[in-house]
């Protein structure tokens, strides 16, 4: 978009500056949004990204400077304000009620209370037309719960809209969505866009940012270190303006396969609530290969995970463990075959907030020498194991005597990832490894796990992230509704061959693609 | 005179409506309350005060209706202390409830004694008497037993009609549901979940105290300690039972009451001689039971239930 300089300024914030105790969050930010115009705000975590919005959107109030709307300013602290002068906020956790239908979510808060009756037929109506305006298809009397991710996100979307938001901002949008999904939502923001709504969008993928965007604002520690035109940069110059060196993402080499060390045959697991289970899956985790597992969450991912981590035992079908078949499938069998797993959600599975790191990176090994003899811990050789790992995994701490919700996710993340890499396992099962991680971290994570494979073990990446399953995978399988799609090797699929597997075509009419 | 007799008797249905009556006021309070995602075990409490507070405006003067009015006003207090721990303080909805409970009862004796103090048996006051509704109640079977009662009867009926368009048909009821259902998104349009909910909490406690002074002022002339035994916890049941919607809420009522009025009258049938009497004051409880578990299996529970919300926190 030319012409973008001379076009109306809608948003300004001007110098914009919020501490928290010693930490300054946002440091004199300032950034103007012209009408018509997408603007992708870029940063690590913690970057004060999340920070700048919440000041926006009345959520926090600023320390210093002003949030300016259609050039006036806004009060600082009111909600309220911020969704009357035309600012609609997409946050990242949606913000809807699963029993409420789309329609009531839609106008929640748009009516004043004391009424005696809501205008139904009215809200519909206008419903249904942004609808149609913006390509959102979705049934306005279903149910919230019963919508996928993609649908919620438009309703969000029809949120904002629905108020006449003149100015969306969207929090990491594509983050749950498939690579279609994704498409669709660029689809309608680029409606958006030409209907001369403004547009705020914040994303760690470089690629998108390239893709929607006109300008680029990189927060870094709380302050803007570069702004530009898409036209004018490309993804490695924004890598690097946004962690301030010039990183790279790990080289990846192919790896040199091995034996089959964990061989699933036709394996069954019953459904899980909503979740499926596996349908008939079979699978071979070799040693020395990264076997990546791609799908939408919810797919059937959480029942494998449980199954190679012994929680679960096949219904049907068989396990085998280098060549033998197992019975009795436990979750100290897989342990002590070296299985080794980095769990998906790390706050909840992966650690105990209120223990200490050191009491946290022995949890799988506590129970044995050397950690424990005769029922009594060998604290100081806990301690030492820890400090090895804080050391050799650069984990950024106080010490092994803090408690471990002090550390950032990043720092969470290397603490287990050395208490799984130190056991040495032969099989490694990641699950979303990387998630919520700024790319520092990411590629850290990224190299120990290509370490783990060439020194020999076999591992299961599974992430809903297409860009890092494409990047570390020797194969790729896609999982969709319980069912395991066969095995591409590196190379053979596009994003866009992957999506349609993910959205479970291609299982049935048994086409078989190179692999 | 066998249980169909019983059923088909127009005293039979007369009786269940009434003892439904309370119950209905009661639940309709604490689905309001629950609907916006707090849970009030202060319920028995309340209606306890209510009962007291009701009957004590009559007899210390005043008319029956400013009497109902006392006892609303006493029960939106207790929710008043309820919801500020509750919401804004954010402490544990069951002991805040239970606390509630055994401060309303207590504060009703210590308050019963303060005023009567040398009284042995309560004293009674002139209660509601049934209004006729002309014409309807000339209906056979239907007519007494739904139109020749008290006028907080019929308020009961038309309370379920009006607090189940406000939750469906109005503005203020779907912010209502949505803090019940997902606070942060009623915060992410600007309005206070604080408020809903306290309002929520302080409305609802005032239905409840109604409920309880229909037992002194309706159902009965006078004001006993034991007298709403339990009826609070029946309600909770109840709004299980309902699904969370007072039309469904009303029905259980009805059932439970009826279950109730039966059992006191089979009690009298040569049935009744064979078997201990409290095996027929155990089955409306077993009946209902078995009754919820049938019912509430596929009930959508509020999803921000007993969940409190912190504005700022995710």
């Amino acid at each position: 978009m030319t012409g973008a300089e001379t076009a109306q300024v809608v948003l300004r914030l001007d110098r914009i500056t919020k501490r928290f105790g010693k930490l300054t969050a946002n440091d004199a930010v300032s950034l103007d949004l012209h009408r018509g115009e997408v603007v992708a705000l870029l940063g690590e975590n913690g970057a004060g990204k999340t920070t700048l919005m919440n000041i926006l959107f009345g959520q926090y109030t600023a320390d210093e400077g002003r949030v300016e709307v259609m050039g006036r300013a806004l009060p600082p602290g009111n909600p309220r304000a911020a969704l009357e002068a035309g600012v609609g906020m997409v946050h990242q956790h949606f913000t809807l009620a699963d029993n409420l239908t789309v329609l009531d979510n839609v106008t929640l808060g748009t009516e004043p209370l004391w009424r005696w009756r809501s205008d139904r037929s009215g809200a519909r109506a206008k419903i249904t037309k942004l609808a149609a305006d913006f390509h959102l298809s979705v049934d306005p009397d279903a149910k919230v719960g019963s919508l996928t991710v993609g649908e919620r996100q438009r309703v969000e979307i029809l949120k904002a809209l629905y108020r006449e938001a003149r100015i969306l901002i969207l929090d990491e949008p594509t983050a749950v969505l498939t690579p279609q999904e994704a498409d669709d939502l660029f689809a309608t923001l680029r409606e958006a866009v030409a209907m001369g709504l403004s547009i705020v969008f914040i994303s760690h993928k470089l690629h998108e940012v390239m893709d929607i965007a006109h300008r680029v604002v990189i927060l870094r520690h709380g302050k803007v270190v570069a702004g530009m035109a898409t036209a004018d940069t490309d993804r490695h110059a924004l890598a690097a303006a946004m962690v301030g060196s010039d990183v790279s993402a790990p080289k990846v080499n192919p790896g040199t396969p091995g034996a089959p060390l964990l061989n699933l045959r036709d394996v069954t697991t019953p459904d899980r609530g909503n979740a499926p289970g596996l349908q008939s899956v079979t699978l071979a985790l070799r040693a020395g290969r990264i076997t990546g597992l791609a799908g939408v969450s919810g797919n059937g991912q959480a029942a494998l995970a449980e199954l190679i981590g012994g929680l679960t035992a096949p219904e049907t079908g068989q396990i085998a463990l280098d060549t033998a078949d197992v019975t009795g499938w436990t979750p100290r069998i897989a342990v002590e075959h070296g299985i080794a797993r980095i769990p998906e959600d790390r706050h909840k599975t992966g650690t105990i907030a209120d223990f200490t790191l050191t009491e946290n990176a022995i949890l799988e090994s506590y129970h044995k020498p050397p950690m424990s003899r005769t029922g009594w811990m060998n604290w100081a050789r806990a301690e030492a194991e820890t400090k090895a790992i804080i050391d050799g995994y650069d984990v950024r701490c106080p010490g092994p005597e803090a408690r471990i919700r002090l550390l950032s996710g990043g720092n969470m993340q290397k603490l287990i990832l050395g208490r799984v890499l130190e056991a040495a396992p032969r099989i490694i099962l990641a699950n979303q490894p990387v998630r919520g991680l700024d790319i520092g971290a990411v590629n850290y994570v990224h190299e120990q796990l290509l370490k783990a494979r060439d020194r020999g073990a076999a591992v299961l990446l599974i992430s809903e992230d297409l860009d890092e399953i494409m990047a570390l995978s020797d194969v790729i399988h896609v999982m969709s509704e319980g069912r395991l799609s066969p095995e591409f090797a590196r190379g053979t699929m596009t994003p866009a061959a992957l999506g349609v597997w993910m959205a479970g075509h291609g299982f049935d009419e048994g086409v078989s693609h190179a692999s | 005179m066998d249980i169909l007799d019983i059923l088909l008797s127009a005293s039979f249905w007369a009786a269940a409506i009434r003892i439904a009556s309370p119950l209905i006021f009661a639940t309709l309070g604490e689905l309001i309350c629950e609907r916006a995602g707090v849970l009030n075990l202060g319920i028995e409490g309340i209606m306890v005060a209510g009962a007291f507070a009701g009957w004590m405006a009559v007899y210390s003067g005043l008319g029956l209706w400013p009497g109902v009015a006392v006892a609303m006003v006493v029960g939106m207090g207790f929710g008043a202390v309820h919801s500020l721990l509750t919401v804004p303080f954010g402490l544990s909805q069951h002991v805040v409830g239970l606390g509630v409970t055994l401060l309303a009862t207590s504060s009703t004796y210590y308050a019963y004694r303060l005023a009567l103090p040398e009284v042995t048996s309560p004293p009674k006051i002139t209660a509601f008497q049934p209004w006729e509704i002309p014409v309807l109640s000339d209906i056979p079977l239907i007519g007494p037993a739904l139109f020749s009662q008290t006028p907080l009867t019929y308020l009961a009926f038309i309370l379920v009609a009006v607090v189940s368009l406000v939750l469906y048909r109005t503005p203020l009821g779907l912010a209502l549901r949505a803090a019940g259902e997902n606070p942060a998104a009623v915060a992410a349009q600007g309005l206070s979940v604080t408020g809903l909910r306290m309002g929520a909490v302080i409305v609802g406690s005032g239905l409840m105290a109604v409920g309880g002074a229909f037992l002194t002022m309706s159902a009965f002339d006078s004001f006993f300690f034991e007298m709403v035994n339990g009826r609070g916890w029946i309600c909770i049941a109840l709004v299980v039972f309902g699904a969370w919607k007072p039309g469904k809420a009303l029905l259980g009522a009805v059932l439970f009451a009826a279950f109730d009025a039966l059992q006191i009258r089979v009690q009298q049938t040569p049935l009744g001689a064979d078997i201990p009497y409290q095996i027929f004051l155990m089955t409306p409880y077993v009946l209902s039971i078995l009754a919820l578990i049938v019912m509430s299996r596929r009930a959508e529970v509020p999803a921000a239930l007993m969940v409190p919300f912190n504005k700022g926190e995710r």
